[in-house]
């Protein structure tokens, strides 16, 4: 670095480029009083139960279990999503068939259809006489009302994460690689597990860790098919409705503070798998 | 230098459609000037509102020769208790429960804490009890109560916790248990056996009977009389039995003036007259025609009072105390319910 | 490399194939990646629409002659209408300050804009209740100076942009980046003012990144649900949005007009889907991509 006197420390680095101070100031109060100042409240309110308090609620049978099950489907359902989300990403990048642009348009349908539809939608497909239900429960397995209608509302929900974190990165993977790799001797198998798949290793955990988010906090698709049964089918979300619903707001605000702490591990989960990325690969 | 025409159009096109937004919000605010009641009401309740409304507004028309406009909310009924908590501003409740609206009244005091007082049979101005709902044949052969336990049966009922349906169900059963040989301790017994036997706990009695009734799971659907009765009309009557039990809970769905909302929106003579209303003689035929038991039979019509049948009903005060006795032993954090479920699993 | 005809060729014809899968994996791995989307996706959104025809176009119909389903469809355009541009602002503010200058806490400060994508949307929804609710912090304050939030057009706008937040300022803020700053400080040293810079150098480099990132703002502010069920109160005619009335028809067993309404949802999504492939196929040069909403 080229030695430059600094006559004294400032805020931003000095730029030619104005506005800093209106955008910036703006930006702060905003996220100030629609987001922090809120959010504080809700942690105000629980903390009015103080810690032990809050326990209680955490340890209360019904919550947690709905807490368990939240977490739980979740992280089974984006598993899921996961491994078929990279299979997904994978058939699009790499090969081509007709209707290819189509079905990865597809993929961010999760985005774009409200939640309270894709939940009537698939309660009604999956319903004991639906049309997906029906053959399921010719299986002997009961999709809607169970914790597998949850299951299958989070994998809808959190399948284009898994894809479009992936995907960009199969992309960039370097064919010569792969075919250095086949030339040295290497089969096809071994060339995908020790060549192709580590470093595509960080983006399938992100992309887990935020379906995995996502669905841990879903509300509308799925309260419509999940039966909503205390300790089988109910999940965190309904729990924190339900206790407004019992004036029980200390309650409420508990659930939500536990639930927004574990969403907290979870964004740091993400950073920390990115960091260790960017050492490990030099790319995020 | 990129295209400079481009990227003129492309402000003007941003400015446009900002403009657009703004005008389409102009567009969109509009003031009302009609007088407009709110009626925060439980959930199955819809249907009749739907009509009671109309039919009031005709009334106070031809009366004052005022226009005025009642919109009702439904949904689980301490729901709806919790949204007039919070700020709701309705200007009558019509709840299912009486401990819903001691609820408001307590927290908030916007409801006079005796409101039980201010409008006659004790603010009932219609009653309803618990009936069964079960699949065409009845092919469980659920009679009584005491069926309701049977390990092969599945019971729909919604959450006592936050529906009022949910309550008069729980209630219901301990009551039957209780007059079978006067022991607390076997009724609380009992319900926890019917609770074991509940696979599906819906926030609101509308959501019971979607769950039973479309989504085709349970055998029985211990439910308000009216709403039993409404589930045949919508789904066919060739696909449901009610079977009516010997006995059963005599319901009380209250009504109350949320007094200091009418007062600060100056709506309290409206409101007023709307809950009078309900005792007028065209409202309760109408209670009558959607299946209600109306408090003045005479007014009915005796093809809709032919349809709800003889049952023995029970005062669950008669049994348990007051309304706020009630509440504390069954539903409160910690109450029946929570200790049967908590056992339960 | 193609017009080199040496021995080597042949030999090197192998591990080419080595380095790709053969044609009947390709042909399996692409059969279950459709017949997985199409069960998973496409049939719930097929089903709104054929649920929604089940009983003829006039059952169909007979949902919007309902005046509740208009002030429903009304309520979320304005709400929409409030949410988005706000948003809009908000995105260009944050993104001019994140990427163009340098500052300490710029991490934290964008994870902070970040935050409401992991909040679950019923508590986003609970925090205004605990703020605005009549038990709330500001309850007795609002209700003495008769301030109306919560269960009314106030309340659902503010949900509905808690949930909205990031998504302008996520798509602009890395694009920004990218683009830098030399071309605004070139036209500034030419004496243009802030504003002038900003219109017509700025704003042209990101304008398909802010209609993309609007689209899918607009997508969610419409079809929100669980944030708005939480501070809407459910008074039909006055604060049903339209996914609200969808969920109130439902609960009525009116299914069809359930799907009916639910259907414009759909419609509103295939839309958004459609503009946003075009966008993404016809500018990918010009939009910050790649990261998941």
């Amino acid at each position: 670095m080229v030695e430059t006197p600094r006559p004294r420390w400032t805020f931003r680095r000095p730029s030619v480029i104005p506005g800093f101070g209106i955008s910036f100031g703006y930006t702060l109060t905003c996220l100030g009083l629609i987001v922090l100042l809120p959010l504080a409240g809700l942690v105000v309110k629980a903390s009015g139960l103080g810690l032990s308090g809050i326990w209680n609620v955490a340890t209360d049978p019904r919550v947690a279990s709905a807490l368990r099950i939240s977490f739980g489907v979740s992280a089974v359902a984006a598993l899921v999503a996961s491994t078929f989300g990279f299979l997904v990403a994978w058939v699009l990048t790499r090969y081509r068939f007709p209707g290819r642009k189509l079905v990865d348009a597809a993929v961010d349908l999760p985005f774009a259809l409200p939640t309270a539809v894709a939940g009537i939608a698939l309660a009604s497909l999956y319903a004991p006489d639906g049309l997906l239900g029906a053959p399921l429960a010719r299986l002997g397995i009961q999709a809607a009302y169970t914790p597998v209608g949850i299951f299958i509302a989070m994998v809808f929900i959190g399948l284009p994460f898994a894809v479009r974190t992936v995907q960009p990165l199969i992309a960039e993977i370097d064919k010569e690689i792969e075919e250095a790799s086949a030339t040295l001797g290497a089969t096809r198998i071994i060339t995908l597990t020790k060549v192709v798949l580590p470093p595509l290793i960080p983006a399938v955990l992100t992309g887990f860790a935020l379906a995995f988010a996502r669905g841990v906090g879903e509300y509308g698709s799925i309260i419509f098919i999940a039966g909503n049964l205390p300790y089988v089918s109910e999940i965190a979300p309904l729990l924190i409705v339900i206790k407004l619903s019992e004036f029980d707001y200390g309650g409420a605000a508990a659930i939500a503070t536990i639930m927004l702490g574990i969403s907290f591990l979870t964004l740091l989960a993400i950073n920390l798998i990115q960091a260790w990325s960017r050492r490990r690969f030099g790319y995020v | 230098m990129k295209n400079v025409v481009g990227r003129g159009h492309a402000v003007r096109a941003i400015g446009l459609s900002l403009l657009a937004g703004a005008g389409l919000w102009a567009g969109v605010v509009q003031a009302s000037a009609e007088t407009a009641l709110l009626n925060v009401s439980y959930d199955p309740t819809r249907e009749l509102y739907r009509e009671i409304n109309a039919v009031f507004a005709e009334d106070w028309k031809a009366k004052t020769g005022e226009a005025i406009t009642v919109r009702a909310s439904h949904g689980g009924s301490g729901a709806q208790a919790r949204t007039v908590i919070d700020g709701v501003d309705a200007d009558v409740v019509t709840l299912g429960i009486p401990s819903d609206i001691d609820a408001i009244a307590k927290l908030t005091h916007k409801i006079p804490d005796d409101w039980r007082s201010k409008l006659p049979n004790t603010a009932t101005p219609y009653t309803s009890t618990v009936v069964f709902l079960v699949r065409k044949g009845n092919p469980k052969g659920v009679k009584d109560w005491a069926d309701l336990v049977k390990p092969d049966v599945k019971v729909i009922t919604p959450n006592p916790k936050t529906s009022a349906g949910g309550r008069w169900n729980f209630l219901a059963a301990w009551g039957y248990a209780y007059n079978q040989d006067k022991d607390a301790a076997k009724a609380d017994a009992f319900v926890g056996q019917v609770y074991k036997n509940v696979p599906v706990l819906d926030t609101g009695a509308r959501g019971s009977t979607v769950t039973f009734a479309q989504r085709g799971l349970g055998d029985v659907l211990p439910t308000w009389e009216n709403e039993a009765y409404l589930v045949l009309q919508e789904f066919g009557a060739d696909k449901f039995d009610i079977v009516s039990p010997p006995t059963s809970i005599y319901a009380e769905p209250p009504v109350a003036l949320v007094a200091a909302n009418a007062e600060r929106k100056g709506t309290t003579k409206a409101a007023q007259a709307y809950l009078d209303f309900l005792y007028t003689d065209r409202a309760q035929a109408i209670f009558a025609k959607h299946h209600y038991r109306p408090i003045k039979r005479e007014a009915a019509a005796p093809a809709d009072l032919a349809q709800l049948p003889e049952i023995k009903l029970f005062k669950i005060e008669d049994l348990q105390g007051s309304w706020d006795e009630i509440q504390k032993r069954n539903f409160d954090a910690g109450g029946l319910f929570d200790r049967l479920s908590r056992a339960g699993r | 490399m193609s017009e080199i005809f040496s021995p080597i060729s042949v030999p090197m014809a192998k591990p080419a194939q080595a380095a790709s899968e053969g044609a009947i994996t390709r042909g399996v791995l692409i059969g279950i990646a459709v017949t997985f989307l199409a069960l998973f996706l496409v049939l719930p959104l097929f089903a709104v629409f054929t649920q929604a025809l089940s009983k003829g176009i006039a059952a169909f119909l007979d949902a919007f002659r309902e005046p509740d389903a208009w002030s429903a469809i009304r309520l979320t355009l304005t709400v929409a209408a409030i949410a988005v541009p706000f948003n809009v602002v908000l995105g260009l503010a944050a993104s001019w300050a994140i990427a163009k200058f340098e500052f300490p806490g710029k991490a934290l400060l964008i994870t902070l804009i970040d935050l409401p994508f992991s909040v679950s949307p019923v508590v986003s929804g609970l925090i205004y209740v605990l703020l605005f609710g009549s038990q709330g912090l500001f309850g007795t304050w609002l209700i003495d100076h008769g301030i109306q939030i919560l269960f009314a057009l106030p309340g659902i706008v503010l949900a509905t942009v808690f949930v909205t937040f990031p998504f302008v300022a996520r798509e602009l803020i890395p694009l920004m980046q990218e683009q830098g700053t030399a071309e605004e400080e070139a036209a500034l040293t030419l004496g243009a003012s802030g504003l002038h810079v900003f219109r017509t150098v700025t704003l042209p480099n990101i304008r398909w990144g802010l209609l993309y990132s609007v689209l899918l703002c607009n997508a969610r502010a419409m079809g929100e649900f669980g944030a708005v069920s939480v501070v809407s109160g459910h008074i039909r005619g006055l604060t049903n949005t339209i996914p609200l009335h969808v969920e109130i028809l439902y609960n009525e067993y009116n299914f069809v007009a359930a799907f009916a309404v639910a259907s414009l949802l759909a419609v509103l999504a295939l839309i958004t889907l459609v503009l946003k492939s075009v966008l993404e196929w016809r500018f990918a040069g010009e939009l910050a991509h790649g990261r998941a909403h």
